[in-house]
């Protein structure tokens, strides 16, 4: 099955890499059949929620310097509709985990992602919030944020160049555009690396 | 120097020295160091550079690097040591010098040394619930022991404060008390917030608007570098390095460098030296752009962000042509560098510099001279040169409070003693540029003279640059090194000066080919707590602009 064309300005489906995930999601949703009514809606909801997602201003590290770039003039991704970055946690769409989750930190982070309203996104931003990076061997080092938060979309790099990054906004961008607005998906509950509902990840 | 071993010697008849190592070492029992920093303080070594926790297999060891801030070149090592190992004691020196406060809570945290007659003997980076002290050589670690916390602590946690005495029996004795009062109200700033510059957390205690008091708490970002370093090669150290202060990564990455390469006796060759030092200073510019745009960006001011990032953008282009990097340069190999510059490196950096020169004018209509930013910066935030002494503030921040302490004129080291450049204190500073916006605005240790100060370094790097960019000698860019780097069995000490100051690195080597014990002395670390004297009765709004103006990188603290 071919994914529909998912619109993103300039690129075309094929630019992109892991098409594979996104065709198994709209198999999942077209299991349960679709209303051609709520349909056209999300289509326009989804237009508007993919092109206004806000990040959440959270940096623990190097990555942070990086998300700063892309935020300032060169890369500007305020021509994704990015460009407010929020302070609070309750009025931001997207959380990017840009630097090192040490154990200290993990407990916070949770609690910001818990203060997050729904429908709520992921990115973990370079190797360390993937799994640890270069700190995997360390003794209070989180190796990898999917062991407390769900994550939708992982950029690596260490740092990651700019570029990299407005790719993951893309990916992301490109899922929610999918998303049955009606029915998200439960975000699962993830505690010490354990799932405990079934998730959609 | 002979001088400096009688005197110790007349102070504690046991000391031993140590021969043969860079700076003048001596070895004294626990129970007389007090005796003897109290006389080095009086001597005049009032800066305290760094202190090391040492876990030596059959008994705990700290060392303290002390300089002075009159006798620039003067540097002291003090070694002390206990053999208990189940409850190892050393008497405090926080009493003499002011930033030993955290640095001894820093020792405490890794090897469980007590420091007897502190005040504040909590955990620094660590949570008060964590099982055993990492850098203890059995340390393990353990899942099951330490899992991931799921709650964050409650404030108690973060406020009982316990301190040590040794009592008539020669026990010793703890006591606890609370840091705040019940009535007080603490706002807590961080661990997330956008202008901490890191996830710094600031437990503030505020009498309506005005700051009484801060307890930073550290620790969000502790990693554990230099443990892990214990299991690396040299080689492999390097990329930690810039991982700590990932603004000048290149600088402290130059540092341990330094240190392998004087250790190991490799020559670097002169053109590498060159490259090193151009770097270097592209670097500092890069990190006083950021410093000054977020300080900007957190007075409000956007347009300043989005121009200092702009022209940083500059200088990522110049990186990435000759290093292939962005932000970690991943460049500097022990030896030398890793590969040649680009061709079009020696251009690239010709046009950087009048354009520079351009910008700055451009940043000081923009900011400098606009008179909403000049009254606020005026009356915040002062330093004395005593304090910034006493806690160790270096680089920048120290220098706008008048006290020279650039390690470049020090201990000359790359290409620093072949150029021409001036150390910009305030005084320097005032005559450079800093007059154009009047002596009522710009006064000694204040917020707008760190401010002034680093826009000035910046015209001063780019001097610097200009000097060496055309000179580049012909030659090798890296020296031959062995495939296994061994370093001979010894201590190590080398210090750079980065973007916020004075960056060290010790290694203490037994031969192998992992270092026995690795530490980074951060220069970030006094920064942040130079803001609890900085923000005493001031405004809180302020200490955003405060925390700006000593622009810390919190990694670097938490290593």
């Amino acid at each position: 099955m071919e994914v529909k064309d998912i619109k993103i300005k300039s690129m075309k489906t094929e630019d992109f890499k892991d098409n594979e995930y996104l065709e198994k999601y709209i198999e999942e949703l077209q299991k349960e059949g679709l209303n051609i009514v709520t349909e056209k809606l999300d289509d326009l909801i989804n237009w508007g929620r993919s092109n206004s997602v806000w990040p959440f201003t959270f940096a623990t590290s190097c990555c942070g310097i990086e998300f700063m770039c892309v935020a300032a003039a060169r890369h500007d991704f305020a021509r994704f509709g990015w460009e407010v970055t929020r302070n609070s946690p309750r009025q931001a769409d997207v959380i990017f985990v840009s630097g090192t989750i040490t154990y200290k930190m993990a407990p916070v982070l949770k609690r910001l992602y818990d203060q997050m309203a729904e429908p709520k996104y992921v990115i973990a931003v370079g190797g360390c919030s993937i799994s640890g990076g270069p700190f995997k061997e360390s003794y209070h080092v989180v190796n990898g944020v999917d062991k407390i938060i769900p994550v939708d979309v992982y950029v690596p790099g260490c740092p990651p160049r700019p570029e990299a990054m407005l790719y993951g906004m893309m990916q992301l961008q490109r899922k929610i555009k999918l998303e049955n607005f009606f029915k998200l998906p439960k975000r699962p509950n993830i505690s010490n690396g354990k799932t405990e509902e079934g998730g959609t990840k | 120097m002979e001088k400096i071993q009688e005197y110790i010697h007349k102070l504690a008849p046991k000391a031993q020295f140590e021969e043969g190592g860079k700076y003048t070492t001596a070895i004294v029992e626990a129970n007389d160091l007090r005796k003897v920093a109290a006389g080095l303080k009086e001597k005049g070594f009032d800066y305290l550079m760094c202190l090391t926790g040492m876990d030596n297999q059959d008994s705990f060891g700290v060392i303290y690097h002390i300089s002075s801030s009159k006798e620039k070149k003067e540097v002291i090592v003090l070694k002390t040591n206990t053999t208990n190992r189940e409850e190892p004691t050393i008497p405090t020196v926080s009493d003499i010098w002011e930033i030993a406060n955290y640095y001894e809570r820093e020792a405490y945290d890794f090897y469980g040394i007590i420091f007897v007659g502190h005040p504040d003997m909590r955990r620094l980076f660590l949570r008060e619930d964590w099982v055993g002290y990492p850098f203890r050589k059995d340390f393990v670690a353990d899942e099951s022991i330490n899992p991931i916390p799921t709650k964050v602590p409650e404030p108690d946690d973060y406020e009982t404060v316990p301190s040590y005495t040794i009592n008539k029996d020669g026990k010793l004795e703890r006591k606890v008390k609370s840091l705040f009062e019940n009535k007080d109200c603490i706002v807590n700033i961080g661990p997330q917030h956008p202008s901490t510059h890191g996830v710094l957390h600031l437990r503030t205690k505020l009498e309506g608007e005005i700051i009484k008091k801060i307890d930073p708490q550290f620790g969000y970002i502790h990693r554990g570098i230099e443990k892990m370093c214990e299991s690396m090669t040299y080689p492999q150290m390097l990329y930690l390095t810039e991982r700590l202060d990932y603004l000048c990564g290149t600088m402290n990455r130059h540092a341990l460098c330094m240190c392998v390469e004087k250790a190991a006796g490799i020559e670097v060759p002169a053109r590498a030296q060159y490259i090193r030092t151009i770097f270097d200073e592209l670097t500092r510019i890069a990190s006083h752009l950021i410093g000054w745009a977020c300080m900007c960006n957190d007075m409000g001011s956007i347009t300043a962000f989005i121009y200092g990032m702009r022209d940083r953008e500059k200088i990522m282009d110049i990186y990435e042509e000759t290093a292939g990097g962005r932000l970690m340069v991943n460049y500097y190999v022990v030896g030398g560098v890793a590969q040649d510059i680009h061709p079009n490196f020696v251009n690239r950096v010709k046009e950087f510099i009048p354009y520079m020169r351009k910008m700055l004018k451009e940043y000081h209509i923009l900011f400098t001279g606009n008179p909403i930013a000049a009254g606020r910066m005026k009356d915040s935030g002062f330093l004395t040169k005593e304090q910034a002494v006493a806690l160790g503030v270096t680089g920048p921040s120290g220098r706008a409070s008048g006290w020279s302490c650039d390690v470049r004129k020090i201990e000359p080291y790359a290409a620093y003693d072949k150029v021409k450049f001036d150390e910009i204190t305030y005084n320097e500073m005032m005559s450079k540029g800093g007059n154009d916006y009047g002596r009522d605005n710009v006064l000694l240790g204040g917020t707008f003279a760190r401010y002034m100060v680093r826009l000035v370094e910046i015209e001063e790097s780019l001097r610097i640059i200009e000097q060496l960019i055309d000179n580049i000698p012909e030659g090798d860019f890296r020296a031959k090194v062995p495939a296994i780097i061994k370093l001979p069995a010894g201590e190590y000490y080398q210090r750079v000066e980065n973007a916020r100051g004075d960056f060290s690195v010790y290694i203490k080597s037994t031969g192998d080919k992992n270092p026995y014990r690795v530490k980074f002395r951060s220069p970030c670390l006094s920064l942040v707590t130079a803001l609890d004297p900085m923000c005493r009765d001031q405004k809180i709004a302020d200490l955003i602009m405060i925390s700006g103006s000593l622009d810390y990188v919190i990694p670097c603290i938490d290593r």
